[in-house]
């Protein structure tokens, strides 16, 4: 049911609105000056200034292959990330390990492995789904390129912004 | 004033006052007619009539045509554009502006005055607006004031045509 | 007409508008930008050039090579006419307003024609048919809303604006602008009638109905360059950005640099009329007590120095007028369409009109 909203009575100071334009433009004039004098805070000037300091842990970046203490690159190419990804910006063509390396009873390695960086939405799916601790989201925001090609991060490009991880469970040791 | 620059506006005036009758698009005539409005105020600007000048273009010009287009683009005059040429009536119009064409030339030859060439006038020291405010309030001011209550019967009277009705 | 004043008017019109007016009003856009900013908290553009000074160069540069895109249905003629009559008047009304004193023995004024005041309401009123024209010729609803729009405000307006002047002239005797500032420097701006004849009540009481007239014209001008409050030829809200919507590239730059051309030439008029122009009352100590009159008549580099500096006041207070406009736009919002009108026809008419018999009685009953 449509209702009629009453307008408010309004006295004759209120009437003339003077008293409200004088007041409205003391709180414009008072938010110049402040921002003139640097009392407001204002936008971060971004590329002079940069947050990356305070990211948070959590912040979910770039994702990243990593390579292990050994130097292995930990992902066996079981290709479930591919698989999970909502966008399906993972590609991975996997290859076989010979059987004369230290690792041979890994059996896999990504031959290939490319996320392109257009499609990937940062939603962190791959790392939590992968059950080698081998991909990892970094920290990471600023990825730009001129072209789509650029923007298709292949293994080397991704096993260098992962680096090497420290502290996770290494069930590939020779001894085990 | 050099007479190259009378006759440029002379005939801009004429031209554009042509244009006026000639277009077909209401908004081409009216605009037409604003331009013949500025060469008639570069004619009396020459004159050294600038109050007569700038009025001219400040009322007629600026505010009177400036309603005309206002009204203009409010109607839907599309009609105005197609409709048929009357030549027979056209013919006509032409044929009575001819006769008066003719007529003022005849009149103003025969006059002994018109064929004299007058000292030029005494440049005044006193401004335009001056001397015609001292005329309208001194010499002229009865006239002036019926004119001034003649022009509120017409305000009062078109304000009380557009009010609305109250039910 | 002798060879030296041709070329100092030449010279003067040349200065004006290259050097005076096109960059005043590309970085008016960019004070526009900046003030707006800061009193939203922002910083604005601060990127092109030291604080973002070159800003306007690479928005000319921007506006010049985008798309000149004229849409299929419009009216050709009157489509491409339309931004050259925005622009024109705007710059032409700056001839009359005395902007210095006199440098070298020029008076630094282009045209002191003696209907001075007149001139100006005459050419801004032509302003408008830049704007209807754009209305109408673009073929489409929202430019012809703005255009009808913004000819009837104008119209409304200009009442206002004719009859806020008048006390002005009433106490000046003379329409030409150079007396109207002259008249100003030796008792006192019209808005402080009062300054150098301080025991004088009349001059106190005239001060009340020429404040009351600044304000009105001011609110007058506001209306007749759609600045907010008053943009409801162009609001981006309702009408899609109004008379210049089917425009791009420098056509609508046109416009846009026309609105800030017609801000510029009002605050100098207002300047003129009502703040003292180029006069700025310097006390002076030796011999007394005394306004101290700087111009351009001193020999010498005392001349040049003196005729300088009050072009450089008129400019100033012409600079502190446009931060009014800005902040104003910045501050307030938009009117209703009906409370435009009312606003126009039924406060500031009548307001103007009673002001010019408070001040008429108060010069006939006081005798100044
Ligand atoms: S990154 Fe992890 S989930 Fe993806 S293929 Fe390698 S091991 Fe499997
Ligand atoms: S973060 Fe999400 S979108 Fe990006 S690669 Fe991993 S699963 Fe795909």
């Amino acid at each position: 049911m449509a209702i009629t909203v009453a307008r408010p009575k309004r006295n004759w100071r209120e009437r003339l609105y003077l008293p409200a334009i004088a007041a409205g433009m003391v709180i414009t004039i008072k938010h110049f000056k402040n921002t003139i004098f640097g009392r407001t805070k204002v936008t971060m000037q971004y590329p002079e200034e940069k947050w990356d300091s305070s990211l948070p842990e959590h912040y979910r970046g770039a994702p990243a292959l990593v390579r292990d203490t050994d130097g292995r690159v930990r992902c066996v190419a079981c290709q479930l990330c591919e698989f999970i990804c909502p966008p399906r910006a993972i590609k991975i063509i996997p290859g076989e390990i010979p059987s004369t390396d230290r690792f041979a009873k890994v059996e896999k390695y990504p031959e290939e492995f490319d996320i392109d960086m257009v499609r990937c939405i940062f939603c962190g799916m791959c790392e939590e789904v992968c059950p080698e601790q081998a991909i990892f989201l970094r920290k990471d925001y600023a990825i730009t390129g001129f072209t789509r090609e650029e923007m298709v991060h292949d293994k080397d490009k991704l096993l260098e912004i992962g680096g090497v991880m420290h502290g996770v469970v290494l069930k590939w040791n020779e001894k085990k | 004033m050099s007479p190259i620059l009378f006759w440029f506006f002379a005939l801009l005036m004429l031209v554009f006052g042509a244009a006026v009758v000639v277009n077909r698009n209401p908004i081409a005539s009216a605009l037409n007619l604003v331009v013949s409005f500025l060469g008639l105020a570069a004619l009396f600007m020459s004159l050294d009539a600038f109050f007569i000048g700038i009025i001219q273009v400040l009322v007629y010009a600026g505010a009177v045509m400036v309603l005309f287009l206002f009204i203009i683009m409010l109607l839907d005059l599309r009609a105005e554009r197609l409709r048929k040429i009357n030549w027979v009536a056209s013919a006509g119009g032409v044929a009575v502006a001819l006769a008066l064409l003719v007529q003022i030339f005849y009149v103003i030859g025969h006059l002994t005055f018109s064929k004299q060439t007058f000292p030029p006038l005494a440049r005044s020291e006193i401004d335009d607006v001056h001397n015609i405010g001292l005329l309208l309030f001194g010499n002229y001011n009865l006239p002036f004031q019926i004119i001034g209550v003649l022009v509120l019967v017409a305000t009062i009277g078109a304000v009380l045509l557009s009010k609305r009705e109250r039910r | 007409m002798n060879v030296f004043f041709i070329t100092t008017s030449l010279l003067k019109i040349i200065g004006m508008i290259f050097v005076v007016i096109l960059p005043m009003v590309s970085y008016a856009v960019y004070a526009e930008r900046r003030v707006s900013a800061l009193i939203q908290d922002r910083l604005g553009p601060n990127r092109v050039g030291p604080a973002g000074l070159f800003q306007p160069i690479a928005d000319a540069a921007k506006f010049l090579f985008k798309e000149d895109f004229t849409p299929a249905q419009v009216n050709k003629f009157y489509y491409w006419l339309a931004p050259c009559l925005a622009m024109v008047p705007a710059i032409t009304t700056i001839a009359v307003v005395p902007f210095g004193s006199t440098l070298l023995g020029v008076p630094m004024v282009i045209a002191d024609i003696n209907v001075g005041i007149l001139y100006v309401f005459a050419i801004s009123s032509l302003g408008v048919y830049g704007i209807v024209l754009a209305g109408w010729a673009s073929n489409s609803k929202y430019p012809f809303l703005g255009g009808v729009r913004s000819s009837s405000q104008m119209i409304s307006y200009e009442l206002s604006l004719g009859l806020a002047v008048i006390p002005v002239f009433l106490l000046v005797g003379n329409l030409r602008l150079t007396n109207v500032v002259r008249y100003q420097i030796e008792n006192g701006w019209m808005i402080a009638p009062f300054i150098g004849d301080w025991a004088n009540l009349g001059k106190w009481l005239l001060a009340i109905p020429m404040i009351t007239s600044f304000f009105v014209f001011t609110i007058a001008v506001f209306a007749e360059t759609n600045r907010l409050p008053f943009d409801l030829p162009e609001a981006e809200q309702e009408l899609a950005g109004g008379y210049h919507t089917e425009y791009s590239s420098m056509k609508f730059a046109l416009f846009f640099l026309g609105e800030y051309a017609a801000m510029i030439t009002g605050s100098a008029i207002i300047v003129t009329l009502f703040l003292g122009g180029w006069h700025l009352p310097l006390p002076s100590l030796h011999g007394g007590f005394h306004w101290l009159v700087v111009d351009g008549t001193a020999p010498g580099w005392r001349g040049v120095v003196g005729g300088l500096f009050n072009i450089a006041t008129f400019f100033v207070k012409v600079a502190a007028l446009l931060f009014m406009f800005m902040w104003v736009r910045w501050t307030l919002p938009r009117f209703r369409y009906d409370q435009l009108m009312r606003l126009g026809w039924l406060f500031f008419f009548e307001i103007a009109l009673v002001n010019i018999f408070i001040v008429a009685g108060i010069l006939a009953y006081f005798q100044f």
